[in-house]
């Protein structure tokens, strides 16, 4: 009787001992397991990978209006006027991204202001007439299609493109012959399929592009001009240069008319005792000393290294250095690679600013006093800097067809176009910018498990997306300026957050040290709980096998 | 001028930059310092072919001013003390506990704090093409920082990607001289990354001479004879990679030095030496001016 009740309380034992055990691996496993994988994890927030995935396509609109002044319009015109046409055309980059260019004309006659604007002598005076009677938006072009023998055009030109955002076409040859002029004028005036692709540049690979895709300067949100005088000779000349006086007159119009496009900051320098790199040669022919073109590589790298820049600042800097060359060196000439001399005595770096060599007159007298003192001509100097300012950016007047007249910006620098032009290749440049840095922070993040991503740099991703989306928007409707603020802002963004300082990943670790941390933690815990587990699925078999022997 | 053109247009970069790290603390390290502040020196020597601001240096000790220098303000690279690297300019940009893994690679990714001055940062851009030199103390897939952390091949390779993604550079050309050295190159994915080592897996890198005035070894091998075939090098020299990959045989390394060139897109024998070791610019004739109309220019308002 005592035996069969110690059984039994034995029995009660071990059921409660094996309920212990069986309660025991559940909780290890059902809280325990879930605890460590949500105290272990890295905090990541949510990206909006899908919205990243979603900035291939750009769009770019070009609003055209073409107006027929009287006794110009062209008689196979498909409808009468006013009417509007789409033209599309697309821009091949690469599998994954898409260009394409519409361009929305609208065919109207003139205004009566128009035409009274038009009824001028020059085509400069006319240019500035229309000007007043527009508002044009940045991007949008106007075409005035004067007839065929109006004075305003010059003989031999049929296309005259004005400062601001205007162009007169000489009538005739009927409907065919004034598109293809429509067609070169805005490639012209607004992008070439090249210049839209040395925009994607780092999209495509190197075998596609021309030599131009590097060499103009890659958007940014501002610049750093440094104009620097290099004296290496003060004991013969001391000289004088009116730097401020010529920025401010000169520099800032033009600096003023950029300002859309970044900002700008200027500073100047003296150096002296600073000598270019190579030591030019004596020419007997011309009594003056040579630079030849293939030595103009190895002249800037000295003094460089004595430029400086602003130590705060992280913008690329432009460098323009006017070199007075020593008076035993005196005059010395650039020569290129025909062996001409250069008219303009300058040369520039793609990416980097430009040298300008200035030429003392010698004096009168050999007997003349040294040092010489020497007043900068600075209007000749800011003509050539000013031109390689322009070079740098980009905008060249060089290949155009033979019966284009392009109208000289004057002291603005650069004519509403030409800004248009640098607008619509940096937006894409902005945009397409945006689209890498936001896909490869994703691959990157996708990759490397255990980066951090805080909630402020999720925010600044959602941020770049949603600005991008609005940039592109805006360009498929063809308003440019507000496209291009919008992409500006997408960069802020996107390179905020690819460059935030706490995303640097956690230091690797390999499989076989995430092993040798997690074994002395929980093997000596799981070591009981086990024993039990396989002790209870044993007695279960064994009860199993043997039901019968309790009877 | 023509064929440079070309040859440069081949190359496709328009600036060089240069990061040069020393690992390794302790005076008796003092040949790891010195390997760096060679190759430092290599290139301002030529005429300041890439200057102050385009070289990031990390020296990770202090052997100039060590107390148990016997020559003080001086780190010599040669025996009989011929050439003190050491001079009056060189600008370290990360000096002793400043070189750590973790800086090394937020200068590489360019996720640096934004106080951080502009000489320490790396602002290479597409068009740049970088030398990254790395020396010290190393193992398979490891190279040790500061006798305390390491960095593995892994996550080396893993920052070169992430320069890659956000095209920080438009070639990368990696030396390394540490035991061991060819196994941190394995792990590298990204293009247009060609990589040196001094030693294969398994060899260990020797050094060159002891001093014994000093009283330490002075260089490693492989350094030594690297410097010694840039010697010869001068701006205009066509030399290639393929003769700096036969630098330093076995018989005067004792060890095997290795390379690897599979992610290079260009052929090694088209690579000029001066892609890296040089910086030449890609120049051209202005030859537009604009006219501005002097006495206006006040009176002109936009």
């Amino acid at each position: 009787m005592a035996a069969a009740a110690a059984m039994v309380g034995d029995e009660a034992e071990r059921a409660r001992g094996r309920r212990a055990a069986l309660s025991f691996a559940a909780i290890a496993v059902v809280l325990g397991l879930p605890l460590w994988w949500r105290t272990t994890e890295t905090y990541r927030a949510a990206l909006p990978y899908a919205g990243i995935e979603g900035l291939g396509r750009l769009p770019l609109a070009v609003p055209v209006a073409v107006v027929f002044a009287p006794r110009s319009v062209p008689g196979d015109l498909p409808r009468p006027l006013p009417f509007t046409d789409v033209q599309e055309m697309d821009i091949a980059v690469n599998l994954r991204t898409s260009v394409t260019a519409r361009y929305e004309t609208a065919y109207r006659s003139t205004t009566a202001q128009e035409e009274a604007a038009l009824d001028v002598a020059t085509a400069q005076e006319a240019d500035a007439g229309l000007h007043l009677l527009q508002d044009a938006l940045l991007g949008a072009l106007t075409v005035y299609v004067v007839p065929e023998t109006s004075p305003l055009l010059p003989q031999g030109i049929s296309v005259y493109v004005g400062k601001h955002r205007s162009a007169l076409v000489r009538a005739g040859g009927g409907l065919a012959t004034l598109r293809t002029r429509l067609q070169q004028l805005t490639q012209v005036m607004s992008f070439t399929s090249s210049s839209i692709a040395a925009a994607l540049s780092d999209r495509l690979p190197d075998g596609q592009l021309g030599p131009d895709a590097r060499r103009h300067l890659k958007s940014s949100l501002g610049y750093e001009i440094t104009f620097s005088l290099l004296n290496p000779d003060p004991k013969s000349h001391t000289v004088d240069w009116d730097i401020e006086d010529a920025v401010n007159r000169y520099v800032q119009p033009v600096l003023d008319k950029l300002s859309l496009l970044a900002n700008f900051s200027v500073d100047s320098q003296i150096l002296y005792y600073a000598v270019l790199g190579v030591t030019p040669r004596f020419d007997k022919e011309s009594s003056s000393f040579l630079l030849s073109a293939h030595s103009l590589p190895h002249v800037i790298n000295p003094v460089e290294a004595r430029l400086g820049s602003s130590a705060a600042s992280l913008y690329p800097v432009l460098n323009f250095l006017l070199y007075v060359p020593e008076r035993s060196h005196s005059p010395l000439y650039i020569q290129d690679k025909d062996g001409a001399p250069v008219s303009t005595n300058a040369f520039h770096s793609p990416r980097w600013g430009g040298i300008m060599i200035y030429n003392v007159e010698a004096p009168a007298s050999p007997q003349a006093s040294l040092p010489l003192h020497v007043d900068v001509d600075m209007v000749r100097v800011m003509e050539v800097f000013l031109a390689q300012l322009r070079l740098l950016f980009g905008l060249s007047r060089e290949e155009l067809p033979p019966e284009f007249l392009l109208e000289s910006p004057g002291n603005e620098g650069l004519a509403d176009w030409e800004l248009d032009r640098l607008l619509w290749t940096h937006t894409v440049e902005n945009i397409a910018t945006v689209s890498t840095t936001l896909t490869s922070l994703a691959q990157l993040l996708d990759k490397i498990g255990n980066i951090v991503i805080k909630d402020d740099v999720a925010s600044e991703v959602y941020r770049a997306v949603a600005t991008a989306q609005s940039a592109v928007d805006e360009l498929a409707m063809g308003h440019l300026h507000s496209a291009f603020q919008a992409s500006k802002e997408a960069v802020t963004s996107s390179e905020r957050a690819f460059f935030d300082p706490s995303l640097l990943h956690l230091l690797y670790f390999p499989d076989d040290q995430k092993f040798a941390i997690y074994i002395p933690l929980f093997l000596p815990m799981a070591v009981p709980i086990l024993l039990s587990l396989a002790k209870i699925v044993r007695e279960a078999r064994q009860q199993r096998k043997e039901p019968t022997k309790m009877d | 001028f023509q064929d440079q053109a070309e040859q440069f247009f081949r190359s496709g970069h328009t600036n060089n930059w240069a990061v040069l790290v020393c690992t390794s603390r302790f005076w008796f390290n003092y040949r790891h310092v010195a390997n760096t502040l060679s190759v430092y020196r290599k290139w301002l020597k030529w005429c300041c072919l890439i200057f102050h601001s385009h070289i990031v240096l990390m020296l990770a000790d202090d052997m100039a001013c060590n107390p148990r220098n016997p020559k003080p303000a001086t780190v010599f690279s040669h025996k009989n003390m011929e050439l003190n690297v050491y001079g009056d300019d060189v600008e370290v940009d990360y000096r002793s506990y400043e070189v750590t893994v973790e800086n090394f690679l937020r200068v590489l990714t360019g996720r640096i704090p934004p106080s951080t001055p502009r000489s320490k940062r790396l602002l290479s851009d597409d068009r740049s093409n970088i030398l990254i030199y790395m020396t010290g103390h190393g193992g398979n897939g490891f190279l040790k920082f500061q006798d305390s952390e390491e960095i593995t091949n892994v996550e080396l390779a893993d920052a070169f990607e992430q320069m890659w993604q956000k095209r920080r550079y438009n070639e990368l050309l990696f030396i390394i001289d540490t035991c061991q050295g060819a196994s941190m190159y394995e792990r590298f994915y990204s293009p247009n990354i060609m990589a040196l080592a001094s030693s294969q897996v398994g060899e260990d890198s020797l050094s060159h001479q002891p001093d014994l005035g000093i009283g330490v070894h002075l260089m490693d091998r492989y350094t030594f004879y690297v410097l010694e075939f840039l010697e010869e090098i001068h701006p205009a020299s066509q030399t290639n990679m393929n003769d700096l990959f036969q630098v330093c045989p076995k018989s005067l390394c004792v060890s095997t030095p290795g390379h690897r060139t599979d992610l290079f897109q260009r052929d090694p024998q088209n690579v000029l030496i001066t892609d890296f070791f040089g910086s030449v610019r890609k120049v051209e004739i202005t030859t537009e001016t604009i006219s501005l109309d002097g006495d206006l220019a006040g009176f002109e308002s936009k």
